[in-house]
């Protein structure tokens, strides 16, 4: 009976090597696989309870881990909550969001620059820990801006936006309705969950940043790229007369639906040449739709997508919205797009883009949230290199725009702006929403000091609780604008 | 030729007389109890910091247990093999340690807990049935005698759990029995038994299965009529499989008769029969039966049957997988893992247990330990002198693999999922003490295997002389 049992042993020698090769498979090549699952809870769990870095503005945390006294051993907090949710998202059992989310790697330790860290933790026996992210948010002016949207009143949705011209930094960043990421963050999953679902479920949608995720008609200051638009092509410098008007007919319209007004303001009568500066001081539509015709589709569109729209630029927050130019707009359309109407939508980063733009000499620099990332124990392991976007207009055009701008401040709409003793440039915009009950959408865009910016900003505010006749972008963006500047230059 | 020269000759003739070895035995016990023990103190340090209290008296109780067996083998049965008993001490002490383990994951999540205390009972228990076979059982030959009965009985337990009354059906599976207070998986024993019906009913029935049939397209074929047994036990099978749900037992008991069949016969042509009846059970069993085709098809896309908006049935396996794969090369440690999400981490899963906290080197080591078991049990086939010896030896040695395979499988994936428990690791007291008993049979066969072949030519020539011829027994 021997041979059949040595044929037997043969047998059972290749069922073993076959378990030793499948949990060699099952537990190293597979691993990573596994890991990487997203509903492998194991290893979030482990992500969940480790002490992951701060994210920090100036010196202080607006996201840190503490300790706490159950199985997670960190709970996650978040200091200043409101002013600060749209930017740092929120760390929570169920995921994660914004800063939270993009800095994933270096907050948690993962990043292969922390290797050395987490091997000498591996090492001494000591839990993990993630390395910082700190922001280059201003925190002067994101109080500032959030205080000064706060103040227009509860309901307020809105959103502000500020930039250093010559870097792209973004100062400030602000969003409202707001959220506490406390309550998600929480490890009472159940309220976290409740929480979250709470909020989801609000019509306000608190948890939309909307600086970066809401795309508007930006209205009339739109009319800033009209105008460069129009400089850089030659067709007129700052102290050129343009086509000015009460009213004018759209081409390829007839009768009143094409028929566009001034609502009042004073742009000269029909046919007649009024001074580019007046066209922007009075924000004339009129004005506005003709530079627009004068310009053509093709050129709008190319000083438009130089500016940023329809591109993608931010990296360090998602999902956000692409700011949009129309393509192939026919002339009607086209006057429309002259001063911000039509199929022409925007995100506030946007906007404050077109103004960093214009005072960065016409360099658009690409906007960045993170400053820099740090080890635990505070080595800077990469520091962010502004980088240019484009080169949207001449320098020369942006200096005449420039003019246009300060004009419209110191003696035009834009006058809520002004800081005394400085020189501001700045440009208000009512857009219409396009439905009915909906009012129309505020918007303010300014930089200051205009001979060396140090800040640009851009105010959105999508609905208040005001009466629909007092909503100008004058009236309520200007303040908030002229409060952030103030906080940035003083 | 001196006289003397031939005796010499005849006991090489006979084979190399084996040592004893006892001494190989005790040094491989005490790595083992650094084993069981180690890993005891590793639980306390890795999930509560310290370690445990009761080291010293649960290490010293470990240790007289495997000690204990060591010298009553020294006694009864001084040839026996010496790696099987310490092999069993490692594996059962490590399974002691991460079940007590997941007690204290458990007691962390205020559910039940305690079954460290309850497995080191049924380990005692084992250990002492372990005894008494060794010390009762002085010939395994003695088993032949009960061929019919230990098959009827094998019959009898199997039919158990289906009795209404007693039965239980857990986890879907109806192999169990509750009486009063106890509860017991009678198919652990009925494994035992049946190696011992099918070992006697072939070494009687060997030569008619063997010689008779005819050679179709170079396999020779048995004859119609011997198919007999072979098919009442496919339909064994396939009833536990219909009526218990058990597709682990079913595959296990039909495979040791097939490989016994096929030792006792020396013809491949059973094989070749099995197989065939083998993927016609199971065909018919996936087309015929919901549980058994839901399995197999868990088994193909676990992650299909996942996580939320699914029936979330591959649970269990996946949660096995993520555990295995998050454990990696060298595994996270006691008490940094998190074994416990699997449902049954200490019994049916405990092996994903292992292969989480204490890495792929735990999960290669265990196969390993297994793999010399049954290693051992088929060299004490190869090297036993009666017919009856290697059948037990081999059924038992098979019996283990295909059981290990099985289990070990279905938990990492290779295999569909059955459910079977893992020897000596899983808690659960038949299973445990079955096993033990396994051993403790094997041990016996190896001894007598191993044991030197008595002088039987001594004088037997002065013996011949006389009237009256005096038969040796070899003891």
């Amino acid at each position: 009976m021997n041979k059949p049992i040595r044929t037997v042993s043969i047998f059972c020698l290749l069922l073993f090597l076959a378990l030793l090769i499948n949990a060699t498979y099952l537990q190293y090549w597979k691993a990573g696989a596994l890991n990487d699952d997203p509903r492998n809870r194991r290893v979030q769990e482990a992500s969940y309870a480790r002490e992951r870095g701060a994210i920090l503005v100036g010196r202080n945390p607006v996201a840190e881990s503490v300790e706490s006294d159950d199985d997670y051993k960190f709970q996650r907090t978040y200091p200043k909550p409101l002013i600060y949710a749209p930017i740092t998202g929120w760390f929570s059992y169920f995921g994660q969001t914004g800063i939270e989310r993009s800095q994933n790697d270096v907050l948690s330790g993962d990043d292969s620059r922390l290797f050395v860290t987490r091997l000498v933790d591996l090492l001494s026996n000591d839990p993990a820990k993630g390395g910082n992210v700190a922001l280059t948010i201003n925190p002067a002016a994101q109080e500032a801006a959030y205080n000064g949207l706060k103040a227009i009143g509860p309901e307020v949705q809105g959103a502000v936006v500020a930039l250093e011209p010559s870097t792209g930094k973004v100062l400030a960043m602000v969003s409202l309705p707001t959220f506490d990421p406390n309550k998600i963050a929480t490890h009472d999953l159940s309220a976290a969950s409740e929480s979250y679902k709470k909020l989801e479920a609000d019509p306000a949608q608190p948890l939309l940043n909307r600086a970066i995720q809401t795309r508007l008609p930006p209205g009339s200051t739109f009319k800033v790229v009209t105008a460069a638009a129009a400089i850089e092509k030659g067709l007129y410098t700052a102290s050129d007369t343009v086509p000015g008007g009460v009213t004018y007919q759209l081409p390829l319209t007839h009768g009143p639906t094409g028929l566009i007004d001034n609502e009042g303001r004073a742009c000269g009568a029909n046919n007649t040449r009024i001074p580019f500066a007046q066209a922007m001081e009075q924000s004339c539509n009129t004005s506005f739709a003709q530079i627009a015709g004068e310009v053509g589709a093709e050129d709008m569109a190319k000083t438009a997508e130089a500016f940023g729209f329809n591109q993608d630029y931010l990296e360090d927050l998602s999902p956000q919205a692409k700011s949009v130019f129309p393509t192939e707009p026919n002339e009607a359309e086209l006057g429309q797009t002259g001063f911000g109407q039509f199929e022409v939508s925007a995100t506030p980063l946007q906007m404050a883009m077109v103004a960093a733009g214009l005072a960065n000499g016409g360099t658009v620099m690409k906007p960045y949230l993170v400053d820099e990332q740090q080890s635990a124990d505070l080595d800077v392991l990469d520091k962010t290199d502004p980088e240019e976007l484009s080169q949207a207009v001449s320098a020369a055009t942006a200096s005449e725009v420039t003019k246009l701008m300060v004009a419209t401040v110191d003696d035009g709409t834009a006058s809520p702006g002004a800081i005394p003793g400085v020189s501001v440039a700045g440009k208000t915009g009512t857009a219409q929403s396009g439905i009915d009950d909906v009012p129309p959408y505020a918007w303010y865009i300014s930089f200051a000091p205009a001979d060396n910016p140090q800040v640009a900003v851009a105010v959105m505010i999508q609905k208040a609780d005001i009466p629909r006749g007092e909503i100008a972008g004058g009236v309520y963006g200007g303040p908030i604008a002229k409060a952030v500047m103030e906080a940035v230059i003083k | 030729m001196l006289p003397g020269r031939v005796a010499d000759m005849s006991n090489t003739l006979m084979g190399f007389v084996h040592r004893r070895r006892r001494g190989a035995e005790l040094f491989l016990l005490v790595l083992a109890l650094a084993v069981g023990i180690g890993a005891y103190a590793a639980v306390g340090i890795g999930v509560e910091g310290e370690v445990p209290t009761d080291l010293l008296a649960y290490g010293g109780w470990l240790a007289a247990l495997v000690i204990g067996a060591h010298l009553v083998i020294r006694i009864v049965a001084p040839y026996a093999d010496p790696v099987l008993l310490p092999v069993v001490a490692a594996l059962n002490g490590l399974g002691l340690a991460v079940i007590h383990r997941i007690d204290l994951a458990l007691e962390a999540e205020g559910k039940g807990h305690g079954f460290a205390q309850q497995q080191l009972i049924w380990m005692t228990l084992g250990v002492l049935l372990f005894v008494v076979t060794l010390i009762a059982l002085r010939d395994h030959r003695v088993l032949q005698r009960f061929t019919y009965t230990s098959g009827l009985a094998a019959i009898v337990l199997l039919l158990l759990p289906m009795l209404p009354g007693i039965g239980r059906t857990i986890n879907g599976a109806r192999i169990w029995i509750h009486v009063g207070p106890f509860s017991f998986q009678p198919g652990e024993i009925a494994k035992v038994l049946l190696v011992i019906a099918f070992a006697g009913y072939l070494v009687l029935h060997r030569d008619a299965l063997a010689l008779a049939g005819r050679r179709v397209l170079f396999v020779d074929l048995p004859r119609g009529r011997d198919l007999g047994p072979i098919l009442a036990m496919w339909l064994v099978s396939l009833g536990i499989l219909v009526f218990q749900h058990d597709l682990g037992s079913s595959l296990l008991f039909f495979g040791l008769f097939l490989i016994m069949l096929y030792v006792a016969t020396e013809r491949p042509g059973w094989l070749v029969v099995g197989g065939l009846l083998f993927v016609a059970g199971a065909a018919l069993a996936y087309y015929l039966f919901g549980h058994v085709r839901i399995r197999f098809d868990i088994w193909r896309h676990p992650f299909e049957y996942y996580g939320e908006g699914t029936s979330d049935q591959a649970f269990q396996p996946v949660e096995a997988k993520f555990g295995m794969g998050w454990g990696g090369l060298i595994g996270r440690g006691f008490g940094d893992g998190d074994p416990n999400r699997v449902p049954y981490a200490n019994s049916d899963f405990i092996l994903s247990s292992i292969g989480e906290e204490l890495g792929l080197t735990a999960v290669m080591a265990v196969i390993v330990m297994y793999g010399l078991i049954v290693e051992r049990a088929l060299r004490t086939a190869l090297i036993c002198r009666d017919g009856f010896g290697k059948l037990v030896a081999t059924g038992l040695g098979s019996a283990f693999a295909l059981q290990v395979f099985v289990v070990v499988g279905g938990v990492t994936g290779l295999i569909p999922l059955t459910g079977l428990t893992t020897p000596f690791l899983s808690y659960g007291g038949s299973s445990l003490v079955a096993n033990w008993v396994i051993i403790a049979i094997l041990l016996r066969i190896s001894d007598q295997a191993r044991r030197p072949v008595p002088h039987l030519s001594d004088d037997t020539a002065a013996i011949d002389m006389d009237a009256t011829q005096v038969v040796k027994v070899a003891r």
